[in-house]
């Protein structure tokens, strides 16, 4: 039976020929990549850690059907977010809006990196102080001089 | 039978944990040698029963017995037998005792490769990890019973969930327990430091292999957990900042920041209170971890509600261990010297700077994790917000950049002092020529942007550094002149690094994808290659039936690859699952995965057709930099105490020979 | 010496998160609502068993009731059925059901069947009626009130418990205002 239908096959070649470019599968593929770019820093509300992008629940493909018209009817992304913020939250945002209550949340890394690097400078001079105060000869300030024209360098 | 046995095993296996977490700690402060020397023994015969109860499980998987609950909720008897075998970490129960296995083994390694450490610090050390595994046992005794009978059996199990039947999921979280409780040994030295007192650079020598040892394995657990995502996921996604990887990430990014650390308290007996308390944090985070996302107080609050006892006891248990070790960090460190001096600019300030920014960075997985449960519990509910990706790519770059910058400078720059002069002299060929090449590069592939062009930059610059001072180091005078293993381990790391970041850099930079219908003998093209789909057909798996496509991949005429994607039905789950079809290459991958059958009778179906170049360079960069952990570990230093041990000449008491005074050490440091 | 704390500090801080968080029982899978107290989304749909009248919110103005989100092929909407039918019988709250992508045969089967609730269904076809209420999953209940504001809803199925304690008296209560 196989080998009959490869025969079939190779009898009509010719219709291979017909054989198509596939067609993307979204209508317009622009719209569809702005698409999957605002999706994908969109929760899906009804799976666990999950982008709406990737979802392949019935509600993402709705909310990704939704934003497509909505696209193409000419909204930008910001109203777009904008419409699902209101009927679903701030929750529906992987990348939550910077506002009094994400503070820290937005500013915590730079508190964190600042902070700790102001923390080993103090602690750095200040126990270079404290192991070096009574090794302070003539040879260490000359170093010390010869490190600081480095420095100006 | 068997089961009960497992059951009786670990209330063993608990006795013995007690002894072993009790009685040697305290002979220890007595000077008791006869309690002290308890620890070993007892840590083997602990093994061996949580060993016991392990391969009582296992066997119950194995040979599908389903009056035992945790068997019938996480196993089948269509299910091959060797992920029945790893069904036994496929739920919560079994991954907690999994957690206590390599626990006790690691135990058991300590044990074994401690003899010429101090027997009072041994009793200790084997002492905190026995502490541990009690927590642990009592945990699965009282509320996480894996041995809990099922009567009368159910005729079948429920079945592992089909996203775990996968090879890349029978390894990975043994690796990535690994790592976790390899944290253990370092925080159990730690507190036997903090508990002894004897918090000194031979401390941070006896911690830094066991430290090392531990990475390596994390460092594999999550490459592999990021690998079985992105072709079990369908859509080529490898890391998706998931409160589960955040999980590991953390003790990742603190476990880096302790080995850099350690260096500096091993080479110069300095920053000792901040290195033991990373010690503490790596293990901690690992804790905090596994729990969090086991117990699924994250990502829900209905696991407690099955059983409020558990997540409890989860919450006690934290307090006690975590809690417990910082109240003896708040009371003991602040009695540790300063050790030897070095300058602002030397080596040490750039392994300290580097430990600010992966502690920043460590802080900041933490943040974003449990950011959302604090603006909950703030708004009592009322109120939800989610942390996801777009927030971590915005703040790890500024967090990263700095930190690549100062990778590339620390191996090149001179223990205790150098001039910042001698430093640029060093670097400004590097600085150079990467920044060169990570701008101009990107025309020559087509497309710049400045993401693109930074990523370069900075894996460039590894690179150049890294060769730069291989240069230097190796060839004096026109000699070629050879290094220890630890430096070229470490190099191997950072190489490692770059490796991964030109890896994110080029896939996300360059990466082409087509979300097409094709019919039978339709054709895509994608970045050069043709793809030709050849129609479905069903197969049938073990456990599952599969719609199978096959695809043809073209380059001019030439065959490059046949490709055969699946969605899979599972006997036992109504989700189907994608299974992706990948094509590997050194320089790109083929990645194909099927979408849903269009319907239209025609047999065309949706198929998502991918080019990812340099997609597995992410992966290589995490083996390289697990390669140099290794190679490091080889280095002869550490071996030193092997051959002592087997000539039968054991080192008095270890703290003899003060690591930084080692001649070979001080020597290292002269010439570098 | 007080930067030894800090950690244990930090850490303790952790932990009573933590705790609340375990103690207070809120549900992380619930997406809680931004339209607690705010009007209820006008639309003007067909309705299932007159498809030629349409309803919209507006109809009910002056009226406190419950608009509950099911289908015939949910499965969970049937746990919560005889609690609809005990309301439509013993509390003289109005229930106006819509009927989530569902179809219209397989619905007036099941009203048909199991009994019917509600003083009157409309039809959303395509969900997009149910995006508008930012509704997550079926079933879904919202309480609305007399100026056609939401002032409650309750994800997925309605429990006794939940019912006799929030529903119906913030029902009451509601009904007593003007």
């Amino acid at each position: 039976m196989r080998k009959l239908a490869l025969a079939a096959l190779l009898l009509f070649m010719p219709a291979a020929v017909l054989a198509e470019e596939a067609k993307d599968m979204a209508k317009n593929p622009v719209i569809e990549k702005r698409m999957i770019a605002l999706t994908s820093k969109l929760r899906c509300l009804v799976c666990q850690n999950e982008s709406l992008a990737a979802s392949q629940a019935g509600l993402a493909k709705d909310l990704r059907e939704e934003v497509r018209e909505q696209m193409i009817a000419g909204k930008t992304d910001k109203q777009i977010t904008d419409y699902l913020v209101a009927r679903y939250g701030d929750f529906v945002l992987y990348d939550p809006p910077v506002r009094s209550y994400t503070l820290f949340l937005w500013g915590g890394p730079f508190l964190f990196m600042l902070g700790g690097a102001g923390i080993l400078a103090y602690q750095l001079r200040k126990r270079r102080k404290a192991v070096r105060a009574p090794e302070l000869d003539a040879e260490a300030q000359r170093r010390a001089a010869a490190l600081l024209e480095g420095k100006e360098k | 039978m068997i089961p009960e046995l497992g059951h009786f095993s670990l209330i063993i296996a608990l006795a013995l944990a007690i002894t072993q977490g009790v009685l040697p700690i305290w002979g220890a402060t007595q000077g008791n040698r006869v309690l002290m020397g308890l620890a070993r023994p007892v840590a083997v015969g602990q093994f061996l029963f949580v060993g016991l109860a392990f391969a009582s499980l296992a066997y119950s998987f194995v040979t599908s017995d389903f009056s035992v609950q945790y068997v019938a909720e996480n196993s089948n008897s269509h299910l091959p037998v060797y992920y029945r075998f790893a069904a036994l970490w496929g739920g919560h129960e079994g991954s907690i005792l999994l957690w206590t296995m390599l626990l006790a083994t690691w135990t058991l390694a300590v044990a074994q490769f401690s003899k010429h450490l101090p027997q009072d610090m041994v009793a200790r050390v084997l002492g905190v990890m026995g502490l541990i595994s009690v927590g642990f046992l009592t945990f699965m005794l009282l509320v996480s019973d894996p041995f809990q009978r099922l009567l009368p059996a159910p005729a079948d199990g429920r079945d592992l969930n089909p996203l775990l039947q996968d090879p890349g999921m029978v390894i990975h979280p043994p690796m990535l327990y690994m790592g976790y409780v390899g944290f253990s040994v370092a925080f159990s030295f730690a507190l036997s430091a903090l508990i002894g007192g004897q918090l000194d650079a031979t401390w941070a020598r006896w911690s830094r292999p066991w430290t090392t040892v531990a990475w390596v394995f994390l460092t594999l657990g999550i490459a592999l957990g990021s690998g079985w995502a992105y072709y079990e996921m369908g859509w080529g996604g490898w890391w998706f900042w998931d409160p589960v990887e955040n999980a590991s990430f953390m003790p990742w990014l603190a476990g880096t920041a302790l080995i850099h650390s350690l260096a500096v308290t091993e080479k110069r007996g300095a920053f000792k209170s901040w290195t033991v308390l990373l010690a503490i944090g790596a293990f901690s985070l690992s804790l905090l971890g596994t729990f969090l996302v086991r117990s699924g107080v994250l990502t829900s609050v209905h696991a407690f509600v099955t059983d409020p006892r558990r997540g409890l006891f989860i919450l006690v248990f934290l307090l006690v261990v975590i809690g417990l070790s910082l109240v003896l960090y708040a009371w003991r460190a602040p009695k540790v010297g300063l050790g030897g001096s070095f300058d602002l600019v030397s080596r040490e300030s750039f392994l300290l700077s580097n430990n600010v920014l992966l502690s920043a960075a460590a802080a900041t997985v933490l943040l974003g994790t449990l950011y959302p449960l604090i603006y909950q519990a703030w708004t009592h509910g009322a109120r939800k917000l989610s942390v996801g990706p777009p927030y971590f790519d915005a703040v790890f770059i500024p967090l990263m950049v700095p930190m690549i910058i100062l990778l590339g400078m620390g191996p090149i720059a001179r223990w205790k002092q150098i001039s910042v002069g001698e430093i640029m002299r060093r670097v400004r060929w590097p600085a150079a020529i990467s920044i060169a090449l990570g701008v101009l590069a990107p025309f020559a592939m087509g497309k710049w942007t400045p993401m693109i062009a930074l990523g370069l930059t900075l894996a460039f610059w590894i690179m150049t550094t890294v060769v730069v001072d291989l240069r230097r180091r190796m060839v004096r005078d026109g000699k070629v002149k050879g290094q220890s293993r630890s430096y070229y381990g470490m190099q191997l790391a950072h190489f490692g690094v770059a490796v991964f970041i030109l890896g994110v850099t080029l896939v996300k930079g360059y990466e082409t994808e087509r979300d097409v219908r094709m019919n039978p003998e339709d054709t895509v093209a994608v970045a050069g290659y043709t793809f030709r789909f050849d129609g479905v057909r069903q197969v049938r798996g073990p456990n599952y039936t599969a719609q199978q496509g096959r695809l043809v991949v073209l380059k001019g005429d030439k065959t490059v690859a046949q490709l055969y994607p699946e969605k899979r039905d599972f006997d036992s789950s109504p989700m189907p699952m994608t299974e992706a079809a990948i094509n590997s290459g050194l320089f790109r991958d083929l990645y194909v995965s099927l979408g849903d059958p269009i319907g239209d009778g025609t047999g065309a179906w949706a198929v998502r057709v991918y080019y990812k170049p340099f997609v597995d360079w992410i992966w290589g960069g995490c083996v390289l930099m697990a390669l140099g952990g290794i190679l490091a570990l080889s280095d002869r230093r550490y071996r030193i105490h092997i051959r002592k041990k087997q000539a039968g000449m054991e080192s008095p008491a270890g703290n003899a020979v003060p690591a930084g005074d080692s001649p070979a050490l001080v020597h290292r440091s002269k010439a570098a | 010496m007080m930067r030894y704390i800090v950690p244990l500090v930090v850490f303790l801080a952790l932990v009573g998160l933590l705790y609340t968080q375990m103690e207070s029982g809120i549900d992380t899978h619930l997406v809680p609502s931004p339209f607690i107290g705010k009007p209820a989304p006008a639309f003007a749909l067909p309705q299932l068993l007159e498809p030629s009248k349409k309803f919209t919110p507006a109809d009910m103005k002056g009226k406190v009731w419950l608009f509950n989100l099911w289908a015939s092929w949910c499965e969970s909407c049937r746990d919560e059925y005889p609690l609809l039918l005990d309301i439509a019988q013993n509390q003289h709250v109005t229930i106006v059901g819509l009927d989530y992508k569902d179809k219209a045969a397989d619905a007036k089967a099941w009203l048909a069947q199991a009994g019917d609730p509600y003083a009157l269904n409309v039809t959303d076809v395509e969900g997009r009626i149910a995006i508008d209420y930012g509704i997550t999953g079926v079933p879904e209940t919202f309480v609305i009130d007399k100026h056609g504001v939401i002032r409650y809803k309750e994800v997925g199925v309605l429990t006794p418990d939940n019912l006799k304690n929030k529903i119906l008296p913030l029902v009451a209560k509601l009904e007593q205002e003007t």
